[in-house]
């Protein structure tokens, strides 16, 4: 038997732009076994629902991650509208649905350039992040901000979207496709990323349904698992919404599924904008919380869970949120078991690792 | 103070302290072709020896602490810390987070500050090439002390004693010399 060394990984590491720790036990080149370590980011942001009220707890949780904080905000204010016993207007609910695609949309283009990088193809990186910046556009010309948009409040939307520039939404988007086609297109055909991703970090069905992966990850591994088909947010169900899944449950087959959840989230933005009725975008919420709510919703990188409990004043009790990285860890361990150490680095990134949404 | 020109080509070196990733992805932005900071020779390099200007974004704490210590202790002089987001000046809304000591001044010296959640690439370019100018006065010092007589210097460097003891008006304690002996023995002895 070889010798075994422990090679540290992280926290902080060239491909890493957020720091997680791997011992990578090694028996030459091939890692034997993966021990994760976390807690670098963790900054114990539930616990402010003692000292902030359930209105500024919204801005709270939608900091817990920069890139899904949409749909964080999305998921704070649901759950404390189940609460509050408050039924959100139509209008906002799809308003809600075409940015919470927007934000897909945006993060699937930032996990592409930052596996392209992860692979060292530099060119592909940057291609990416430029049309991304267009999607960025969007973001701030209708909610103000680029990263984070507090335009979610219980109770609906802070402000509504105009139907103009909704469908000038909708053209843009439609301008991308081939533009992001075009990248795309690399990702699937050329073959040296070819060679990095296929048949790499093989996860099949029956481990990915073991180990409770979600989101992309057990969406490439061929089981047909999605939030949005339950139709507990957001207006999936009239829109007509099927997941994308994939058989080979390798690095490609995540990567592919991801790809066309790009070109999905464009469709189902045309299809909201064309279906979206006039009317208000909020409705007034009573001062006091009391009662509890727990909701599930699809972020980018899979199923997070949202939990409020009020205690009959404006502060919340307890505000639980649990999220698709923390979930995804038993899987990333078992798919570093038996990989190249050049691997690692891909196969860290293809379950698209969010630390801060992990530790919050 | 601004650099008018760079002279050399600054490489930064970025850790998350504690985050939300949206300072981390701005910062990445700014290296990306809306912003394109590459074009000055600027680049992103993981390894602190080869850097420059050290981005940190978010907070620090018990666990991170010694990490952003660390890195800073393994760049070279002269070097430049750049506190990118809000959480990184004071701790932002996050202040309040049992796990959260503050701003990254509470661990290591910075330079330069950009408010902000998220901060604005914009923003982040404005602090780097503040940055270049604290660089190029660090490196102008440098340079100054090498060149100098010796003389010269150890006479600028007791000019420089004399009035901070005149500014602090008492002069502080210094080790006699048989407290040196005695520490360098205990020294030796390890």
């Amino acid at each position: 038997m070889a010798k075994r060394t422990i090679v540290p990984f992280g926290p902080q590491h060239p491909v890493l732009p957020e720091p997680i720790h791997l011992d990578l036990v090694l028996e030459d080149e091939t890692v034997v076994e993966a021990i994760p370590s976390i807690g670098y980011i963790h900054r114990g942001l539930e616990k402010l629902c003692e000292i902030k009220d359930f209105e500024q707890m919204v801005y709270v949780v939608e900091r817990i991650c920069g890139i899904c904080s949409f749909g964080h905000g999305w998921g704070a204010c649901a759950s404390m509208e189940g609460a509050l016993g408050v039924e959100v207007p139509e209008r906002a609910e799809y308003l809600r649905t075409i940015l919470h695609e927007l934000g897909r949309v945006h993060s699937h283009l930032l996990w592409l350039g930052l596996m392209a990088d992860g692979f060292g193809f530099e060119s592909l990186f940057n291609h990416c992040w430029r049309i991304r910046e267009t999607v960025l556009d969007l973001f701030e010309k209708n909610t103000g901000g680029r990263v984070v948009f507090s335009i979610c409040k219980p109770g609906g939307m802070r402000k509504d979207i105009s139907n103009e520039n909704l469908q000038e939404m909708v053209r843009i988007l439609n301008g991308l496709k081939a533009e992001i086609k075009e990248i795309t297109d690399v990702f699937i055909e050329d073959s040296s990323v070819k060679n990095r991703m296929t048949g790499v970090g093989v996860l099949t069905k029956e481990e990915a349904m073991e180990l409770c992966a979600v989101g992309p990850t057990v969406r490439g591994s061929g089981v047909r698992q999605d939030i949005r088909l339950t139709g507990d947010h957001g207006v999936y169900k009239e829109l007509g919404f099927e997941p994308c899944v994939e058989e080979a449950g390798d690095c490609m087959a995540r990567t592919v599924v991801r790809i066309r959840e790009i070109f999905q989230s464009i469709e189902l933005i045309e299809k909201a904008v064309e279906m979206i009725p006039d009317g208000p975008v909020d409705v007034k919420v009573p001062k006091k919380v009391d009662g509890e709510f727990a909701i599930r919703l699809e972020q980018p990188r899979g199923e997070a869970f949202y939990y409020a409990k009020g205690q009959g004043t404006k502060f919340l009790k307890r505000m639980r949120v649990r999220t698709p990285t923390n979930i995804n860890i038993p899987a990333l361990v078992k798919m570093l078991a038996g990989a190249d150490l050049a691997d690692v680095p891909i196969l860290v990134l293809t379950i698209d690792p969010c630390i801060s949404c992990t530790e919050r | 103070m601004s650099a008018a020109y760079v002279t050399k080509s600054p490489w930064v070196v970025h850790y998350d302290g504690s985050s939300c990733n949206g300072c981390d992805i701005e910062v990445l932005a700014c290296l990306t072709p809306m912003y394109d900071v590459e074009r000055f020779g600027i680049i992103n390099c993981g390894n602190p020896k080869h850097a420059d200007v050290f981005l940190v974004t978010g907070s620090v704490n018990e666990q991170n602490k010694g990490i952003v210590k660390q890195i800073y202790e393994q760049m070279p002089e002269p070097k430049v810390v750049v506190a990118v987001g809000i959480c990184a000046c004071s701790g932002g809304i996050f202040k309040d987070c049992y796990n959260v000591m503050g701003g990254v001044d509470q661990v290591i010296p910075v330079d330069a500050y950009v408010p902000g959640c998220a901060a604005r690439p914009e923003a982040i370019i404005d602090a780097v090439v503040k940055g270049l100018g604290v660089l190029q006065a660090k490196r102008d010092a440098m340079v100054k002390a090498v060149d100098a007589p010796a003389e010269e210097v150890a006479e600028a460097a007791a000019e420089e004693v004399a009035t901070e003891e005149k500014k602090a008006g008492a002069v502080p304690p210094i080790f006699t010399m048989a407290e040196i002996k005695v520490n360098t023995m205990d020294f030796l002895k390890k």
